[in-house]
Formats: structure tokens, sequence, C-alpha cells
């Protein structure tokens, strides 16, 4: 009996931790259309977020397509297609990896940094200064970097997609020789307004999923040093693993 | 205008808050003296609402803050300062900023009026010239002035103050609580103390009350205290290490 009770407690536990976590974005997203609105807030956050992230999104952006190019050339010179180079770095950036690596980079460089200032903030009792002035700490704290999230993911996939695709270009057509008007041309006739969209519904859907993970993590980590180390860890591995789960289920959705 | 009811506090199983039971009246300084760990700092944030006792009630001029929430819980917040033992400053902000924080989210004030207000409250705390710096560049006193200036800025009538004097020198840890009991006279607010500087604080608390084991072991004037046969509050008293409270 003594393993039942201890599966049960265990369910229910965890069934809290999802219910609390589910309740904290429902709490954020209601905040976030009723006024006051933080607009110097969010602009902030969509600096620290999206324009810092930038050369980290660029440096993985064009070596993911220069990996591309390259092993993309080889395989489809077996089969004697390397005029599909083009559209095949394309739809592998647009549809998939722009969308993911995008978000596991900002993940690891804005959502451990978010996690780490919220977990500050709540163990040095910041958080509870906001509330005892009356304040909502949603506004000032969660809101704006779930906006920036939203508003910034898309972006950085975007530049990732662009990067990388004159990464595969500099790979397969300046290096190995495939033709400007090929590797392009190729591209435009196979890539679909339809993919480019299914793209960016992914990094809007991640944009979310890591600041709400991120700060959920924060906002409710434990006391001292170890608490926030350790809200920190449990915030990029859950938002990494969560992107990829969910990156799994829109995919099976949008096809 | 604060009434403690029986307050009962558990944190894991282990209990806190054994039944706690007191008033303070309007403009009167309540000392709270105890051991560490004995609950005081989780007896003010009960009287805040950041805590909900396990049983009992907590009324602030009649309301129940436990059952409060929303708008008329941040109405009462409002009423209310603290000022925290980590001083919970907002790093990222100037001490202007902190100082004005609330100011500009809470009313509609121009900025002239909110920096006037600002400076005039950084003045009464002896703070004036530092409005720029950020507070990493705070000794541990400017720190504990700022936060008091953001905790005061509000005209709150009550003043709950944690620890106000912990890790400051001697020196500065007197010129704080002269400040608490200066800034008293001056704007009459109610005020709960909880600290360690016994001496200074019989001094300016109208009333001590000292918390044992989750209980209040005694309440009375510091000349009651000080006369008190209680041998747990004499031993606290005369800092002993023989007698029958225990130190870990």
């Amino acid at each position: 009996m003594n393993w039942i009770n201890r599966l049960g407690a265990f369910t229910i536990f965890y069934i809290e931790r999802m219910g609390r976590m589910g309740l904290f974005l429902v709490k954020a997203f209601l905040c976030a259309i009723t006024p006051p609105f933080k607009s110097s807030w969010v602009l902030k956050q969509i600096w620290f977020i999206g324009s810092q992230s930038t050369l980290v999104i660029f440096l993985t952006g064009a070596f993911s397509g220069m990996v591309l190019g390259l092993q993309g050339f080889y395989t489809l010179n077996r089969f004697g297609s390397v005029a599909l180079l083009g559209p095949m770095v394309a739809l592998s950036l647009i549809k998939e990896l722009g969308p993911v690596l995008s978000a596991l980079m900002v993940t690891g460089r804005a959502g451990s940094a978010i996690t780490a200032e919220i977990g500050i903030m709540r163990t040095t009792e910041q958080i509870d200064a906001i509330e005892l002035m009356g304040l909502n700490p949603f506004r000032y704290l969660i809101v704006p970097k779930l906006i920036a999230g939203i508003i910034a993911l898309p972006l950085l996939t975007a530049i990732f997609n662009v990067v990388g695709i004159f990464g595969g270009y500099l790979i397969g057509g300046k290096l190995l020789g495939v033709g400007e008007g090929t590797y392009f041309g190729e591209m435009t006739a196979y890539v679909k307004i339809q993919d480019v969209l299914e793209g960016i519904y992914k990094s809007l859907s991640f944009g979310i999923l890591i600041t709400w993970v991120c700060c959920y993590k924060g906002y409710y980590a434990g006391y001292g040093a170890e608490g926030v180390s350790k809200a920190t860890t449990q915030a990029v591995v859950l938002s990494s693993v969560l992107i990829l789960f969910w990156d799994y289920i829109m995919t099976s959705l949008l096809f | 205008m604060i009434q403690l009811d029986k307050v009962y506090k558990s944190f894991n199983g282990v209990p806190v808050l054994r039944g706690i039971s007191f008033q303070v009246q309007k403009g009167e300084i309540l000392a709270l003296i105890g051991g560490s760990g004995q609950g005081k700092s989780v007896i003010l944030k009960h009287i805040v609402g950041l805590m909900k006792p396990d049983q009992g009630h907590v009324f602030i001029e009649g309301k129940d803050i436990c059952h409060l929430k929303g708008k008329p819980l941040e109405e009462i917040r409002s009423r209310i300062g603290f000022l925290f033992q980590s001083n919970a400053l907002f790093t990222s902000f100037t001490v202007y900023e902190n100082v004005a924080f609330p100011l500009r989210e809470k009313t509609p004030l121009p900025e002239e009026e909110i920096r006037k207000r600002v400076m005039d409250q950084l003045e009464q705390v002896g703070l004036s010239g530092a409005e720029n710096k950020y507070p990493a560049e705070l000794s541990g006193g400017m720190m504990k002035r700022t936060a008091f200036a953001r905790a005061l800025i509000q005209n709150p009538e009550i003043m709950l103050f944690d620890e106000p004097t912990t890790g400051l020198d001697p020196i500065i840890a007197r010129t704080i609580l002269d400040l608490i009991h200066s800034l008293h006279s001056r704007l009459g607010f109610t005020a709960i103390i909880v600290s360690h500087e016994l001496s200074r604080i019989f001094q300016i608390a109208h009333r001590v009350a000292m918390i044992h084991e989750g209980t209040l072991q005694t309440i009375g004037t510091p000349e009651e205290i000080l006369k008190s046969k209680d041998p747990v509050v004499r031993q606290f008293i005369r800092g002993a290490s023989e007698g029958p409270m225990t130190f870990y």
C-alpha cells in the first residue's frame, strides 16, 4: 500500500504544480490585456531578449546554414539533385531549424537570465516590496517579458533563417559551385507562404513558452543562492524539453 | 488599530506561531523582541497579508486582512509602510527612482511634484545628494535610509520595521533608531519594530512584546518588562547563555 500512497502523492503534487503553472500563464495574459500597460518596461525587455540575442542568433544561423549547405550538397549529389539544395536548406531552416534553434539559443541566453533576475528579486524580497506598495508584480515583471518574447522570437527566427540561407549559399554556391540562379530560383519555386507561416506560428508559441516557464521558475524560486541556481537550471532544462515536445505537436498539427 | 487574534502558523508541519494575540493602538510604538527564529518577522508578514494564518485573524482597523483580496487589500497595504530586513531595494534603480517608484505608479502626480516630495523625503532621512547613486554604491546605513524613505513616501499610517538595525555598526544602528523615533514624533504613525537593539528600543517603544517559542511570552511597558520576574524574559534581556531559553 505504501507505494500506492507514494504514487498518489506524487501524482497529486505534479497535477497541483501543472495547475499552478497554468494559472500563472492565465494571470499573465489577463494582466497583459488590461490597463495600465507598461510600454517602457516592454521595450526594455524587447531590447534585452531581442536585440541582445542578435549576435548569438546570427552566428548560430550562419553555421547551421553552412552545415546544411555542406551536408545537403553531398547527399543530394548522390541522387543527382544538387539543384534542389536551395529549397532543402530553406525549408529545413524555415519550418524546423530556425524556430527551434532560435528558441533554444534564446532560452540559454535570455531565459536563464530572466529566471535568475526574478529569482533574486524573490529571494531579496523585492517582489514582496512591490506587492506591499499595492501594486501587481505581474505587470512589472512577467507581462513585459511575455510580450517581449512574443515579439522578439519571430524576429530573431527571421534573422536566423535569412542568415542561414545565405550561409548555405556561401558553402553550396560559392564553395561547391551551385549556381546563384539555381539556388535561389528553386527556393522561390518550392518554398510556399504556408511554410513561412508554419515557422512563424512555431516561433510565436516558443516565445510564450520560454518566457512563461522561465518567469514561473523565477517567481517561485526557493530561497538563497541554491534556490535561484536550482530554479535557473530547471527553467533551462524544462524550456528546452518543452520546445522540442511542442515542436513535434505543432508539426503534426500543421502538416 | 492592529489586532492579532489567536494566530497560528506552521511551515511544513513545524509550528512557528501558536496562538499569538495582541493589539497595537493608533500612534503607538510596539517593540517585538525575542530570539532568532521565534516568528517575529512572520508576525509582520501576517499583518500586511503576505502570509495567511492557518488559524486566527489579523485585523487592521477592524478589517480582517486575511480575507481581503484585490483592491481592498491594495487599499489597506498602501496605508502601511514596511521596512524589510534586506531593504528590498530595486537594484537596477537609483535611490531617487526607488523612492519615486510608489508615487509614479500609484498616483497621478506630475513629475515635478514627485521630485519635490522625493527630495524632501531624502532630506528627512539624511540622504540629500545621494539621489543618483545605485544601491550597490551605498553603505548599509544609506541603504536602510533609502528603504525607509521609500516606505514613508506615501505617508503611511502604519510602519512595520523588520530588524532595521541588523548588519549595521552600533553607531549607525543607533542613528537609524533615532531617526525612526524622530520621524514618529513628527509624523505620528503607528509602528511595530522588530529589533535586538534592546537598550535603545526600550527608550523609544511605548510597549514591548516578547515572542518565545511561537507564543506571546509577555507584553507591557518597557519598565514592566525590565522589572519582569519571568526567567525567560530576564535571561533574554540580560543576554545570558544560562537559563530556560536554549540557543542553537
